[in-house]
């Protein structure tokens, strides 16, 4: 990372958490949570695709299960709220540890199929289960107050929570990304042979990204149901795993910043599209079709300067591993 | 014979007769997708959409034509085949030379506007289409009654693979696609126009998938969301066989449909993921899969 690089990021982090703090006041803050959420999302799916080069099909998964878990133990079991959403993001971890022990034993078009066949399995189970409520789901979680003082039914409380939230994620991701760790996985997204050959093992690299990655979009899912008191079948389905990869492709995979404008874009686009039905998921395939034919580093990959030839080659295949 | 599990001898028939039904689907569709990948270097994402269509053209052939199913056998194919065509012309060509991730997001954003644009103009609700005369009725056969729609579709699909599989393995066509899947520059220096047989293989790919969904339009109802979530499990499949052999892929298919049927005979609540469960004992046992040689 050069010198500009990293002015720049500042001056996006400084903006970032400038616009977090002013928005509730211009912005119905509910619509805001909503976006943070999906943008925590989208951050965890682009440190696994962004990052580790590994595209999952299957992190509806991580966030719609993570956010029954955070239901279930708040509702039925009535744990205070930070014990429901540690819950949901040990939740997502645990479940990372399995699907992704799995996933990494095959590469490329097979990593992304058994992410999808294992995210659909989670979606029967929660259909099936009577825990999480069937077609119903699980509605009314209590938000309650945060360490039993701070009333989350207020809703600049629960706005700024949200908010803390998503930038403990974001600067989490940041640290990951920009570790010793961080080089190495994408070290393996660029050439995995040679990344072993140096004495790395590719496997467990990958398979810690994706773990972190469940947690992180398990903590998402789980901040989601407190927002919304509510968790469903949505929230698994495999069109939800669509949606999230859409963010990060639009906004621009293996950049900090995209997946967070890409969450802002698609959720904006929801909430103009709400009245017209189906046309949402129409308009979604169409923008899904010109990001990948004309538009394949996305909004914030664009608008990188086109200064620095040895790293545009990566930014076009940032997924080079199939 | 299995009475003293609480389970009579026509409710197990049955089921295996519906695990057979379901298998040869599976089979049908990922015998599509290996041939698409094989050629393509694409997870054909817009396989299910295709197979939904394939089940579309004939129900408003049937309602708005008034050309009953034979003709939609035929009618169907040649419509998806030819959308499928023109998909490969105007958007797939493009790609070749991205990465793989590309084509599955591109197919992945088409099924999403094939699925949304049916549902916004059919409904959720489903529709359904009518067993043609010749097909309707049983056969017994003493130890059970046999539907003769169900019969016809065993038969139907297992002709369809073995069609298939003579195609590929029997044919100078077929011998040109197996060559492209190995090397299609070389292919090429040898004369062969390679572009076109990319487009008419993606073409006979997403032709197979409508036909079985004019197969399966009489059994299951003609809905806009039958495509993807029969395709995930297919994904499924695929994973478990392979996609580097055809008797592969009709083997696992038939296999795995074998194996959710019986599910649902002892155990009617793992049926809906006995599949994926198999999958992940695949993938401990054999992380290749059992016909793959990886990748």
């Amino acid at each position: 990372m050069n010198v500009m690089t990293w002015s720049r990021q500042r001056t996006g982090f400084v903006l970032l958490v400038a616009l977090g703090l002013l928005a509730p006041f211009v912005i119905y803050p509910i619509f805001l949570m909503k976006a943070l959420c999906f943008a925590l999302f989208a951050c965890a799916l682009n440190l696994l695709l962004g990052y580790a080069g590994l595209l999952s099909f299957g992190h509806a998964a991580f966030f719609g299960g993570a956010a029954y878990v955070t239901g279930y133990v708040m509702t039925v079991l009535s744990w205070p709220v930070e014990a429901g959403l540690l819950a949901g993001t040990v939740f997502g971890l645990l479940l990372g540890v399995v699907f992704g022990g799995l996933a990494i034993r095959r590469q490329g078009l097979y990593f992304t199929m058994v992410t999808l066949a294992l995210a659909q399995m989670v979606f029967f189970l929660c259909l099936q289960i009577k825990a999480t409520g069937g077609e119903d789901g699980l509605q009314g979680i209590p938000r309650g107050a945060l360490f039993g003082v701070l009333d989350l039914n207020q809703s600049l409380n629960l706005y700024y929570v949200v908010f803390a939230i998503f930038l403990a994620g974001f600067v989490f991701i940041y640290r990951v990304v920009h570790s010793p760790f961080g080089n190495v996985l994408k070290a393996i997204r660029e050439n995995e042979p040679r990344a072993i050959s140096l004495g790395y093992n590719a496997e467990r690299h990958k398979l810690v990204a994706f773990i972190l990655s469940a947690g992180l979009a398990g903590l998402a899912g789980s901040t989601k149901a407190i927002v919304f008191q509510l968790a469903s079948l949505t929230d698994v389905h495999w069109s939800m795993s669509g949606e999230v990869v859409l963010m990060t492709l639009v906004g621009g995979m293996g950049t900090l910043f995209g997946p967070v404008v890409g969450a802002v874009f698609v959720v904006s686009l929801d909430h103009l599209l709400a009245p017209f039905g189906s046309w949402f998921t129409v308009v979604m395939g169409v923008i899904f079709v010109a990001c990948v034919l004309l538009f394949k580093k996305g909004i914030v990959g664009s608008l990188r300067w086109p200064s620095k030839p040895a790293r545009t080659s990566s930014a076009d295949t940032p997924a080079a591993t199939a | 014979m299995f009475e003293w599990l609480g389970i009579s001898a026509q409710g197990l028939y049955g089921q295996i007769l519906i695990g057979l039904i379901n298998g040869s689907f599976y089979a049908i569709l990922s015998l599509g997708l290996a041939i698409i990948f094989g050629l393509l270097n694409i997870v054909n994402f817009t396989h299910g959409a295709q197979y939904m269509m394939g089940a579309f053209v004939a129900w408003g052939a049937a309602n708005y034509l008034g050309l009953g199913y034979w003709w939609a056998l035929l009618l169907a194919p040649l419509v998806v085949g030819a959308v499928g065509i023109l998909i490969e012309t105007t958007l797939l060509r493009r790609l070749y030379q991205s990465d793989h991730v590309y084509g599955l997001l591109l197919t992945f954003g088409l099924a999403l506007v094939i699925e949304g644009g049916f549902r916004q103009a059919f409904g959720i609700s489903g529709e359904r289409y009518e067993i043609p005369e010749e097909l309707q009725g049983a056969t017994h056969l003493g130890f059970m009654v046999l539907p003769n729609y169900r019969a016809w579709v065993v038969l139907a699909s297992a002709t369809l693979c073995l069609v298939t599989w003579v195609l590929i393995e029997r044919t100078r066509l077929g011998a040109y696609l197996r060559a492209g899947t190995e090397n299609p520059n070389l292919l090429r220096a040898f004369g062969v126009n390679v572009p076109l047989l990319v487009t008419l293989t993606y073409g006979f790919g997403a032709a197979l998938a409508g036909l079985t969904g004019v197969l399966a339009a009489p059994i299951f109802q003609v809905n806009p969301t039958m495509g993807t979530n029969l395709l995930i499990v297919v994904f499924a499949v695929v994973v478990v066989g392979g996609l580097g052999s055809i008797i592969g892929s009709i083997i696992t298919g038939i296999g795995l449909g074998l194996v959710e049927g019986l599910t649902k005979v002892f155990y009617p609540e793992g049926s809906a993921v006995v599949i994926f469960v198999a999958m992940a004992v695949v993938l401990l046992l054999r992380p290749n899969g059992l016909f793959g040689k990886g990748k």
